[in-house]
């Protein structure tokens, strides 16, 4: 079990989650047990409200669970606090939002850019990598141009250089395709896919999208805050 | 991160440009405002700096401002300049008369103006205009003569450009202008005519005592302010230094009219409008990007640099926004400069400074509101839609 524990980039141990107190208490997650290995997508499916976004955010050190232990890659998240789990989320995980959340100021490119930026690389080598990551997913020629002038799938195409730019050892993603119509989420996931998942990276995908269940190389079924069945799936979409 | 800040804020131009032109129309109206009232206090002083040679007034014990007079007896004079440390002493009438043009069209003729009349030391003209614009201040020894500054030259003759010869009558006596001078606007909008102390008391009407002031300077090798002891211990009368007696007639004016509280209020009401406008739109600016800010802090921005990050955006709005109001209020000044209602104001470093730090204040006060709203955001929010 515990040479398990150190194999899997993300663990979770009856991990407790409420929101509010009293009348108005919310029980979002009931004690969630879950391991993600490296070189792998999981994909958390279930239906509204059955805690999928709370599980990432606990995941991604967004947010503190009530009870339970969680590690990510290694570290358990219970021990770091402020500067350093914000440290932590900046060279470890890569995020990508069901809203793509660019910056509207910025270019293509430039959002890209953004981790390296935080990392404290100088603007222009980092804008040249963020332009060479956006050519990898097809975004050369949009690269100089602003979020307001892209599509919804071109737009979670530069959130996903975002996310990969740093080489995070984690990448988390909530509904990336929700927002998108059938054919450009199917382009999207397919790029996760291609691009993100590498031996040596965890991906986790949120999704209630059933079309693309195919993607995953393990499904993780969760209903009323707790994971009901997890589902292997051999013959992953893997191009 | 500094210039994804400023991205940001530059990035979204209406908004941007709505708070810069908060923050220039608030430190406009408070520069102007407080200028235009420092410019009027001033014109409370115009007849006290415009002697330039006097250090020291001597006047009636119960005199509170300039305008206040309250003659003293002729032999005050001898005695001021008995006190040891005086160097010199010399007679300095002021006070307001009826003149009447006599000479010009019919109509012209009988109109009567209020003036003020300045009266200077005969023998050393003492207190006489700095500068003279038309005519020679010598023929100011010549009887029945007056010189008279420029504003009023254009009051009593409008469109006719400056020339001697203009003729008045004050008190039923004939007065010859001799000379145009500058001199700094007085306190209400009226002529200034200068003349000889001995004239003076002769256009005046008759009274008892005619002696407004005595003008003295002290040696070398004595300070004012003794000599002013000295002078108040041995005759009895109030001496103040040139500079104290302008703060005392200031300071009467602040408390005596209801200048400083109107000037107060609309100052106020600047402050108010900045803090309304510029604080509420940098505000609303931020709440507007809290999305943003979430996303930085979950992709690893601490909240040292989040804090930096909006401080730095209300510096900027804050310095640019400045720098247009003190440019339109420079502007202002030196537009109207040769208005006469307005001559002499301009735009003083202090009333710079101080709406600089008044606009610091609100630039801080509306970017610790934001600050606290994008530190206690929960970076969670970035994964809700
Ligand atoms: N900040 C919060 N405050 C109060 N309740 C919350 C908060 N966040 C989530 N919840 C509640 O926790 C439960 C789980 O929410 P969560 O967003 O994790 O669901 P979800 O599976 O992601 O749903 P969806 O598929 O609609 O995104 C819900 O009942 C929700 O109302
Ligand atoms: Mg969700």
């Amino acid at each position: 079990m515990s040479a398990l524990a150190t194999q899997a980039a993300v663990s979770c141990r009856g991990v407790i989650k409420e929101f509010g107190s009293g009348e108005t208490r919310v029980m979002a997650l009931r004690g969630v047990d879950l391991e993600t290995p490296a070189g792998e997508m999981t994909l958390l499916v279930g239906p509204s409200g059955c805690g999928k976004t709370t599980l990432i955010s606990i995941i991604a050190g967004l947010l503190d669970p009530c009870r339970g232990e969680v590690s990510v890659l290694g570290t358990s998240l219970n021990q770091l606090r402020g500067r350093h789990l914000v440290s932590f989320r900046a060279r470890n995980i890569g995020f990508v939002f069901q809203q793509y959340n660019l910056l509207p100021a910025l270019t293509a490119a430039e959002n890209a850019a953004v981790p390296l930026i935080i990392a404290g690389m100088d603007r222009p080598t980092a804008v040249k990598r963020a332009q060479a990551m956006l050519g990898e997913l097809g975004m050369a020629d949009r690269a100089n141009a602003l979020p307001a002038q892209l599509s919804g799938g071109q737009q979670q195409r530069v959130a996903i250089a975002r996310a990969l730019i740093h080489e995070p050892r984690l990448l988390v993603c909530d509904e990336p395709t929700a927002a998108l119509d059938a054919h450009s989420g199917r382009i999207v996931m397919g790029l996760i896919r291609r691009i993100a998942v590498q031996p040596d990276r965890a991906v986790i995908v949120v999704t209630h999208d059933s079309r693309v269940y195919d993607f995953g190389d393990r499904i993780v079924y969760m209903s009323d805050g707790h994971i009901e069945r997890v589902e292997l799936n051999g013959h992953a979409h893997k191009e | 991160m500094n210039w994804i800040a400023l991205k940001m804020l530059t990035g979204d131009r209406s908004k941007y440009l709505g708070i810069v032109f908060g923050v220039a129309f608030a430190s406009l109206l408070m520069a102007h405002q407080v200028s235009i009232f420092c410019g009027i206090m001033r014109r409370t002083t115009s007849q006290i700096r415009d002697v330039e040679e006097a250090s020291i007034w001597v006047m009636d014990p119960h005199l509170q401002y300039s305008e206040e007079i309250q003659p003293l007896a002729d032999t005050d004079l001898y005695r001021i300049r008995g006190v040891e440390g005086v160097d010199w002493a010399v007679p300095f009438f002021k006070g307001l008369v009826r003149a009447r043009k006599t000479d010009g069209s019919r109509a012209e003729r009988g109109d009567y103006r209020q003036v003020m009349l300045l009266g200077i030391d005969d023998a050393t003209l003492i207190g006489a205009p700095r500068t003279m614009v038309l005519g020679e201040l010598a023929d100011l020894k010549r009887p029945d003569t007056v010189v008279i500054d420029e504003a009023g030259f254009k009051y009593l003759w409008p469109d006719e450009p400056f020339s001697t010869g203009k003729l008045l009558e004050m008190n039923d006596r004939r007065a010859v202008v001799v000379g145009v001078c500058k001199a700094s606007a007085p306190f209400q909008t009226m002529p200034i005519m200068y003349t000889r102390y001995s004239q003076a008391i002769q256009y005046a009407p008759t009274e008892r005592r005619l002696l407004s002031f005595v003008l003295a300077r002290h040696k070398p090798d004595a300070s004012p302010a003794a000599v002013c002891d000295r002078i108040e211990e041995k005759t009895g009368l109030q001496a103040v230094s040139k500079d104290g007696f302008g703060w005392k007639t200031m300071r009467y004016y602040l408390k005596n009219t209801g200048i400083p509280v109107n000037f107060g209020i609309t100052v106020a009401l600047g402050f108010i409008v900045g803090v309304a406008i510029a604080g509420q739109t940098f505000y609303l600016f931020t709440i507007e990007n809290l999305k943003q800010f979430g996303a930085l802090k979950a992709m690893g921005v601490t909240n040292v640099s989040i804090v930096g990050m909006v401080l730095l955006q209300a510096f900027v709005v804050g310095l640019i926004g400045y720098g247009i109001g003190m440019g339109f209020a420079a502007a202002f000044f030196v537009a109207t400069k040769n208005v006469t209602a307005l001559s002499g104001f301009f735009l003083p470093w202090q009333v710079m400074a101080g709406t600089g730090l008044a606009v610091l204040l609100i630039v801080l006060m509306s970017s610790l509101v934001s600050i606290r709203r994008v530190l206690v955001l929960e970076p969670a929010i970035v994964f809700r839609g």
